[in-house]
């Protein structure tokens, strides 16, 4: 029965999202308010038949009901509560029901919260909105249903994949769809003023917020995967360039990039069509990203060949929207009238240059995934791309970027004093400068460009506070006067400090976990010592324990600094018997921002075990850097110019939108 | 016989439980030697397994690479000859980093290419607008009156309301 009111609750809010994406367009044709209104009411009505079908599914796999072929499939009577209702979207029907769920959360909180845009935009947005709901509600219901039933129930489950019981996992998902999705906004926006052929810097501000809101989720969503896979996946990697991460970074980079531009369109009208396009661009890599994890054509372009009715379906979807956008992007792009002027070596040259290097660089990430696909299916020939191809064409685009960040904000709008600029972040070279002395003089082993690299993260995190300082006047003023404007100083410009220093936070963790990692690899027996970084870890012994739904065998480690004890580490390795699958649960000691990490292999016949023991300094700062970005997002949306009075078109204009 | 026995007892121990990617008695007595195999390492697919390196790779396959890489290190090989061995026994699709070639033309191009056409594109358009900003043409009679009436119009509100201030 609940099964049923779920399927029924989702056919119903494609009813609605179809009515939606009809009706409040041909109102704005016929200039009728009353059918314009539609949009809202639908939108919040919506979310309320998608929620329930999601409260559904969630019900269906606490109460663990196996006659759902979904939950038979990835459930177990003895798996924890959090991992039943995380498993939810833990499999590819519950993860598309997520994310139609908060497509329809995005689009009730706009019907909600856009009070202040002109109806007429509204009512376009939210049709957009709409259109793109129901071709996914359509996808779910023809291909991905999680709501069939089995004939013959089942006693038992099968488990979910036990990588998956994870705390980190069950949080990750939302957190990039909240993302990924998120950006559906903004591609509406984008496509409704293309429709309505009329954008201005109000735009940029409606869509602005939004933007930042979903990048803030897909930075932490990204950070939270990385770290995910560093601890569960049992070999301490935390990047792998992995087509699934690389699906997630392509629009993250070209979401930061329309959170740049559309701050030059916001502040001086300019890039509007650029704008548009990234905010098309970016959605569609969302597009991709889903279609390349969920259509299986990653695992093998003949696993996709083999059962093409999914992935199929999402390639039509991508054409519709990526074409569809695009279409008509070239044929209204034009009408859209180009703003101020500003000359190269300005905020905004400074803003464009960041968009250049983002965007080739979201450029690489694209064709470096795609190419092996493309070429097996074109030619035949099998190739792979991998970490080395990225990390040896990424990093060439991200030095000068890098070196650029300071500069951006210390550039006047219009015509900036590169020179002046310079000046100013004298300061912040020399720390540099004196870094990298340091750096260099201190290394004992590792690559000659280490140094250079942590100069140029220690650059950008001293510039972004030397632009604190000179805004604040800390070092010409008493302190506090400084602190007063301080204070008063706009929240997006802290904003920016933080994100700006976010980044050269995370460069340090990078180069120092990848240069100056130790690693020890035996057989120890117990009572046997291994010394690491000046760690010494003594196993003690070995033990066997039961967990909900698996065996589990513990390994308990001394560890010792100069003969001091500082803590006992438990790495495991599980057992989850439904499935026959083992998991390594790492231990990890943190030890301010460095840590010990070790993760266990297979016992020998003497009554040894294989381990691998890592020293990874500094490495916490790699998901610390995105943070303080996310942070700096949270600070700059909260901005006052992002909250009153500012959004609001010149009241004349709005009266006579409505009635256009 | 012996090895075969031997092949197969790792495979299956490999296969039954989670080992991790390089076995302590994979390692190589000379630390030289085992740094450069760990780097090649590196940038080798381990083709059975999706994306990921015979380094971190726990697959069977994965270590047979490791230990035919060790031994040609062994024997004495340079880095290079020990990636055309491979490339050789398994085709193109070991390297992580594929080599420039004519099929892989397009993936080293398109990175370089795009940066090289968008500066070209940005730097051309500030020409343009730099020169159709000077080419401004001066206002004509009508626009200057309107600008005139706009001015005066605008005065006369800012009187209005300071009178009633």
């Amino acid at each position: 029965m609940i099964a049923e009111s779920g399927h029924y609750a989702l056919v119903l809010a494609l009813g609605l999202a179809l009515i939606q994406s009809v009706v409040p367009p041909l109102g704005a044709h016929w200039r009728e308010p009353a059918l314009m209104n539609v949009a809202r009411a639908s939108a919040l009505a919506q979310l309320v038949f998608v929620a329930a079908s999601f409260a559904a599914l969630v019900t269906l796999h606490v109460t663990s009901d196996f006659s759902v072929a979904n939950v038979f499939e990835n459930s177990h009577s003895l798996k924890p509560l959090i991992y039943k209702i995380t498993g939810v979207w833990g499999n590819h029907e519950g993860s598309m029901l997520l994310w139609v769920s908060i497509l329809a959360l995005f689009g009730a909180l706009v019907a909600a919260f856009g009070n202040n845009l002109p109806l007429s935009l509204r009512t376009h947005v939210l049709a957009v909105q709409a259109f793109t709901a129901a071709v996914f509600y359509l996808f779910i219901l023809t291909t991905s249903n999680p709501f069939l039933r089995i004939a013959n129930p089942p006693i038992e489950g099968r488990d979910l994949n036990p990588v998956l019981q994870d705390i980190g996992l069950a949080i990750h998902p939302p957190m990039l769809y909240l993302g990924y999705v998120g950006f559906s906004i903004s591609f509406s926006f984008a496509v409704a003023a293309l429709i309505e052929g009329r954008i201005d810097a109000a735009w940029a501000r409606w869509v602005r917020p939004w933007t930042l809101m979903a990048w803030i989720f897909l930075t932490l969503g990204i950070a939270m995967g990385s770290y995910w896979a560093y601890y569960e996946l049992g070999w301490g990697g935390w990047w792998f360039w992995d087509p699934v991460e690389n699906a997630s970074l392509m629009p993250w980079l070209a979401g930061t990039a329309l959170l740049h531009s559309a701050l030059v369109m916001e502040k001086r009208d300019a890039l509007k069509v650029w704008t548009i396009l990234l905010s098309i661009l970016t959605f569609s890599l969302s597009l991709l990203g889903t279609f390349l994890v969920r259509s299986g054509v990653l695992t093998s372009v003949h696993a996709f060949a083999t059962d093409p009715s999914r992935g199929v379906f999402i390639l039509l979807i991508l054409c519709l929207f990526i074409g569809g956008s695009l279409t008509l992007f070239a044929v209204r792009a034009s009408a859209l009238k180009q703003g101020g002027l500003f000359a190269p070596i300005s905020r905004e040259g400074a803003l464009v240059l960041n968009n250049l290097f983002l965007t080739t660089a979201c450029a690489t990430v694209f064709i470096g995934t795609l190419y092996p696909l493309a070429l097996e299916v074109l030619t035949g020939g099998k190739i792979s791309v991998g970490p080395p191809f990225f990390n040896l064409t990424f990093a060439p685009l991200f030095v000068p970027l890098m070196v650029a960040v300071p500069f951006g904000p210390m550039l006047a709008w219009k015509r900036g004093d590169l020179l002046g600029a310079a000046q100013r972040l004298l300061a912040a070279g020399v720390v540099a400068l004196v870094a990298i002395a340091i750096v260099w003089a201190w290394q004992r082993r590792g690559s000659a460009l280490a140094p250079l690299a942590i100069g140029l993260a220690i650059f950008v995190i001293a510039g972004a506070l030397s632009d604190l300082v000179e805004r604040t006047g800390l070092l010409r003023m008493p302190f506090a006067i400084a602190a007063r404007r301080g204070r008063g100083l706009p929240r997006s410009a802290w904003g920016t400090a933080f994100a700006h220093a976010g980044i050269g936070v995370a460069l340090i963790g990078i180069v120092c976990e990848t240069t100056w990692n130790s690693e020890y690899i035996a057989t120890m027996t117990p009572e046997d010592t291994a010394r690491v970084a000046g760690y010494d870890l003594q196993l003690l012994g070995l033990t066997q324990a039961q967990g909900p739904n698996y065996r589990e065998q513990v390994a308990t480690f001394m560890v010792r600094r100069d003969g001091e004890r500082l803590a006992v580490m438990t790495p495991s390795k599980r057992n989850f018997t439904t499935r026959g699958m083992s998991t390594t649960e790492a231990a990890l000691l943190t030890r301010g921002a460095s840590q010990l990490y070790i993760s266990l292999g297979d016992t020998t016949s003497d009554g040894g075990i294989t381990v691998r023991i890592y020293h990874k300094p500094l490495v916490l700062l790699i998901w610390f850097g995105p943070v303080l970005m996310a942070f700096g997002g949270l600070l700059s949306l909260s901005d006052r110019r992002l909250r009153v009075g500012a959004p609001k078109p010149a009241k004349a204009l709005g009266g006579l939108q409505a009635a256009e | 016989m012996r090895r075969l026995f031997a092949a197969a007892y790792v495979s299956a121990a490999l296969l039954l439980s989670p080992a991790f990617a390089v076995q302590p008695d994979e390692v190589m007595a000379d630390p030289a030697k085992e740094a450069r195999a760990r780097e090649l390492s590196r940038e080798l697919r381990c083709m059975v397994c999706q994306n990921q390196s015979i380094d971190d790779s726990e697959a069977p396959l994965a270590r047979d690479l490791r230990l035919l890489v060790r031994e040609r290190i062994a024997a004495g090989d340079s880095d290079k000859e020990v990636i055309d061995f491979l490339v050789a026994r398994y085709g193109e699709f070991v390297l992580l980093k594929p080599r420039l070639e004519r099929q892989t033309l397009l993936l080293w191009a398109v990175p370089p290419l795009v940066l090289i056409a968008g500066a070209m594109a940005l730097w051309m358009q500030a020409r343009r607008r730099a020169t159709s900003a000077h080419a401004q043409p001066p206002l004509t009679a009508e626009e200057t009156a309107r600008l005139a009436q706009l001015v005066t119009g605008t005065a006369a509100a800012d009187n209005r309301a300071s009178k009633t201030l």
